[in-house]
C-alpha cells in the first residue's frame, strides 16, 4: 500500500461524527468538486459526512445573459473570440461558440495581444471569466494592451468574486452547511485573511489544496471544528498560501477592476459579488466597445443548475440530468464544465 | 529532391491529379521509387496478392486528417501505418498488405509529401508490410487541410487465433502494454493549444510484430484492443460492455509518464481519456501472464475481470483508495480555467 492511501486510512479513521449528527460541508472550488469526485473521496468517507459543491466553477455561474453576449459579439464579422476552453459548449437558446469558427481556445489571456498583433484588422475579444485567480492574469493583460497602445483588443467582463456569494450562502436560512472547505488558488491570491468574514457567519473553514490528502486532511480538520464549537479559518495550504496573499496580483486587479453587482446564474443578482473594468481602461471593455445592452434571458425550464450551486440539491434530484443533460448535449452549464457538479456525478457516478 | 517533377512549382497543382503525365511523375518519382515492392510497380489497377497462408483474412481501413501535419514522436506518414497495422493485429491477424490514397491540397509542398512518404516508407519497413496499391487525388485550394490519407490493411490470421473484445471471462488479468497519453499530450503541445515547454512524444510505433511473438508463446490471449481516441477508459469499457463483466482497475498501476502528468495535473486533463497510438490493452487468462509480460518490457498488469455484469461496467481504485466509475469519453476534454 502506498505512503498516500496508509495516511489517508488514518486520517479516515481519526473522523468522528457526534452520534445522530450529520456533517455537511460544502467544496467551494470547481477543481475541488472534480478532485472529490476523481479521487472517489466519497466511497471512503463516514456516511455521516455530506460533501455538497458550491458554485465556484466559473462557467457554471455564469448568466445566459453573458453567453448570449459572447454569441452576439462572436456572430460579428471581423470579431476573433478568444476564450477558455469550457466557455465554448455552453448553450444559449440551440447556439454556443463551439459552432462558430472565428473561435480560438487558449490557455492564458496573454495569447489574445499576440493574436491581436497578429490580426491587425481583427477586433480579438476575450471571454473573461472565472474569479480572484483569474482575473489578475486578465487585469495584467489589459495593462499591458495599453502600454503597447494595443487598440484592437478587448474583454467581455463576466468575473466574479468568492465573499458575496458566500455569505448569501451561509446566511440563507434554509442554508445547513456546517462548514466550507475553502479554495487554494483563490486563497493563493487573496491571502487567507480574506476570509475572516466567514467567523461572523459563525461557520468555520479550512483552506485547502488539490490533492485527496490534503483534501481528507482537511475534512478532518473541519469535523473537529464543528465538533468543537469553534469558527475559525484554518489554512491547511500553507506550502502556497500566505496570511497576505499575493499582494501583487491584488494590487493588479485593484488597479484595473471595480466592485460591481452581478448576476449569478441560477442565483441572481448579487452585490459587489462582480468585477467591471474601471474608466481608465475602459476602451478595453468590450460592452461598452461594441455597445451591447444587457438581456434579460430566461434559464433552461427545470434546470437544477442554481438549486445545485447553492448547495440545495443534488444532481440526481433534477429531472433532467442523464436524460436531457449529459456533457455533449447539456442543458446547463453544471455539466457543460469538467468542474461542474453535474459533469461531475456523470462522469464518477455517486454513492 | 527528384528530377522531372517542375520545381519552379515546388508546390502540389491540380495537374497532379489529372491523369496526366505530371500526375504518373509525381507517382513513379515520389512514391514508386520509395515504396518499391514487386506488387506496386507493376501499376496496374488493381494489385494482386498471393493468398499464401489458409486461415482466415482480416481487412480494416481508416482515414488520417491529423492536425498537425509532423509532431514530435511521428508525422501523418508514420501514423498511416501504425493506425492500420495495428488495427490488424489486434483481430491476431499478420498484417502484410496496405494500400495508400491520398487527397492533396492545391499548393501542398512538395517538400512536405517527400517527408511523409519517407517516413510511410520506413514505418512499413519497420512493420514489415507492403504498400500495393495507391492513388493520389488533388482538391482545390481551400478545399482540403494539405493532406489526408487513408489506408486499408489486409493481414492473414493464424488457424486457432480467435481475439474479440466479446472474449473477457472471470478471472481474466487486464494489462496496458506502458505509459498512456503521450500522443495526444505531443499533439496538444505541437498544436500550441498548450504552453508548456514540454518535450513529449508521440507514442506512434508499429506493434505486430509483438503481436505475432506473443501469439505464438501462448493461447491464453482473449483480447488485444487499441486505446487510440478515447483513450485508456474508453476502450476498457468497451470491453467491459461486449464481454458483460465488470472490470476493476487499479489507478496506481496504470502507467503514465512523470511529465505527462504533471501536465494532466496542470490543465486538468485526465490521462485515461487521451489517445494512444502504440499501446495496447491486452486481455488474457493467468495461465498466459508470463507470456505477456515476456514480450512487453514496460507492461503493467492494471487490473482484472472481477465478474459478470449485464451491463458491463469499469471501476477503479483511486491511488487514495477510493472508487470511482470509469465511463467512455463524452466530449473531447479541453482545458480548465483555474
Amino acid at each position: 500500500m502506498s505512503v498516500t492511501k496508509e495516511k489517508i486510512q488514518w486520517i479516515r479513521s481519526q473522523i468522528s461524527v457526534p452520534e445522530g449528527k450529520t456533517i455537511k460541508l460544502m467544496e467551494v472550488c470547481g477543481t475541488h468538486t472534480m478532485s472529490i469526485a476523481s479521487h472517489g473521496i466519497r466511497t471512503f468517507l463516514p456516511r455521516e459526512i455530506q460533501l455538497i459543491s458550491g458554485p465556484g466553477c466559473p462557467v457554471c455561474v455564469t448568466s445566459q445573459d453573458d453567453i448570449e453576449k459572447a454569441l452576439i459579439l462572436a456572430r460579428k464579422k471581423n470579431v476573433l473570440i478568444v476564450t477558455f476552453g469550457d466557455m465554448i459548449r455552453v448553450q444559449s437558446g440551440h447556439d454556443k461558440l463551439e459552432n462558430y469558427n472565428n473561435v480560438q481556445v487558449v490557455y492564458s489571456p496573454m495569447e489574445s495581444l499576440k493574436l491581436a498583433v497578429q490580426h491587425p484588422d481583427k477586433e480579438i475579444v476575450f471571454i473573461g471569466v472565472g474569479f480572484e485567480t483569474t482575473a489578475p492574469l486578465i487585469a495584467s493583460t489589459i495593462i499591458k494592451a495599453k502600454k503597447n497602445q494595443i487598440r484592437n483588443f478587448s474583454t467581455l467582463c463576466m468575473h466574479k468574486t468568492i465573499p458575496e456569494a458566500l455569505k448569501l450562502i451561509l446566511s440563507d436560512k434554509n442554508s445547513s452547511i456546517d462548514g466550507l472547505i475553502l479554495p487554494g488558488h483563490v486563497s493563493a491570491i487573496t491571502g487567507s485573511q480574506y476570509f475572516g468574514f466567514m467567523e461572523e457567519l459563525n461557520t468555520p473553514g479550512v483552506i485547502t489544496g488539490f490533492d485527496a490528502l490534503g483534501i481528507m486532511e482537511s475534512i478532518y480538520l473541519l469535523s473537529q471544528l464543528i465538533g468543537e464549537n469553534k469558527n475559525s479559518i484554518l489554512n491547511n495550504y500553507q506550502s502556497v498560501v500566505k496570511k497576505q496573499g499575493n499582494p501583487k496580483a491584488m494590487k493588479l486587479l485593484k488597479s484595473v477592476f471595480l466592485p460591481s453587482d452581478c448576476y449569478w446564474r441560477g442565483i441572481g443578482e448579487i452585490k459587489s459579488s462582480g468585477l467591471k473594468i474601471r474608466e481608465k481602461y475602459h476602451q478595453y471593455d468590450a460592452q461598452e466597445k461594441f455597445n451591447i445592452d444587457d438581456l434579460h434571458i430566461d434559464e433552461p425550464e427545470g434546470c437544477l443548475c442554481g438549486e445545485i450551486l447553492m448547495g440545495k440539491a443534488n444532481p440526481l434530484q433534477c429531472r433532467h440530468f442523464g436524460k436531457k443533460c449529459t456533457p455533449s448535449q447539456a442543458v446547463g452549464p453544471c455539466m457543460v464544465s469538467s468542474e461542474g457538479t453535474c459533469a461531475a456525478w456523470y462522469k464518477y457516478g455517486n454513492r | 529532391m527528384p528530377h522531372g517533377i517542375n520545381m519552379e512549382i515546388d508546390k502540389i497543382s491540380l495537374t497532379h491529379g489529372s491523369g496526366g503525365r505530371q500526375m504518373h511523375k509525381l507517382i513513379h518519382e515520389y512514391l514508386v521509387s520509395q515504396l518499391k515492392n514487386g506488387i506496386l510497380e507493376k501499376l496496374d489497377d488493381s494489385a494482386l496478392l498471393d493468398n499464401h497462408k489458409s486461415g482466415k483474412l482480416a481487412m480494416t481501413t481508416d482515414s488520417y486528417v491529423v492536425s498537425p501535419l509532423f509532431f514530435k514522436g511521428g508525422d501523418i506518414g508514420r501514423l498511416c501505418v501504425c493506425g492500420t497495422v495495428n488495427d490488424l493485429a489486434t483481430s491476431g491477424a499478420e498484417a502484410a498488405y496496405l494500400s495508400l490514397a491520398f487527397i492533396l491540397e492545391e499548393g501542398f509542398p512538395l517538400s512536405d509529401l517527400k517527408k511523409i512518404i519517407d517516413s510511410i516508407s520506413q514505418t512499413a519497413l519497420e512493420a514489415g508490410v507492403k504498400i500495393v496499391t495507391g492513388d493520389t487525388k488533388v482538391v482545390e485550394k481551400g478545399k482540403g487541410d494539405g493532406i489526408y490519407i487513408n489506408t486499408c490493411g489486409v493481414g492473414f490470421i493464424p488457424d486457432g487465433v480467435h481475439l474479440s473484445t466479446y472474449n473477457g471471462r472471470k478471472g481474466d488479468l487486464i494489462a496496458v502494454t506502458g505509459p498512456i497519453g503521450n500522443h495526444e499530450i505531443s499533439l496538444m503541445l505541437t498544436r500550441n493549444l498548450l504552453t508548456f515547454n514540454a518535450d513529449i512524444h508521440s507514442d506512434a510505433a508499429p506493434l505486430n510484430k509483438y503481436v505475432s511473438r506473443l501469439l505464438k508463446l501462448t493461447d491464453g490471449i482473449k483480447t488485444i484492443k487499441d486505446p487510440t481516441r478515447g483513450g485508456l477508459a474508453s476502450a476498457l469499457v468497451e470491453i467491459a460492455e461486449n464481454s458483460n463483466c465488470e472490470i476493476r482497475i487499479e489507478e496506481e498501476k496504470i502507467p503514465v509518464d512523470k511529465d505527462v502528468q504533471a501536465v494532466c495535473d496542470l490543465t486538468g486533463l485526465d490521462p485515461l481519456y487521451l489517445a494512444n497510438e502504440g499501446k495496447y490493452i491486452i486481455v488474457c487468462s493467468p495461465e498466459a501472464k508470463e507470456a505477456v509480460q515476456s514480450i512487453f518490457s514496460n507492461l503493467s498488469f492494471m487490473g482484472e475481470i472481477t465478474g459478470f455484469q449485464e451491463k458491463g461496467r469499469v471501476l477503479m481504485e483511486t491511488s487514495s483508495g477510493g472508487l470511482r466509475k470509469i465511463g467512455m469519453l463524452e466530449t473531447t476534454q479541453l482545458p480548465r480555467i483555474c
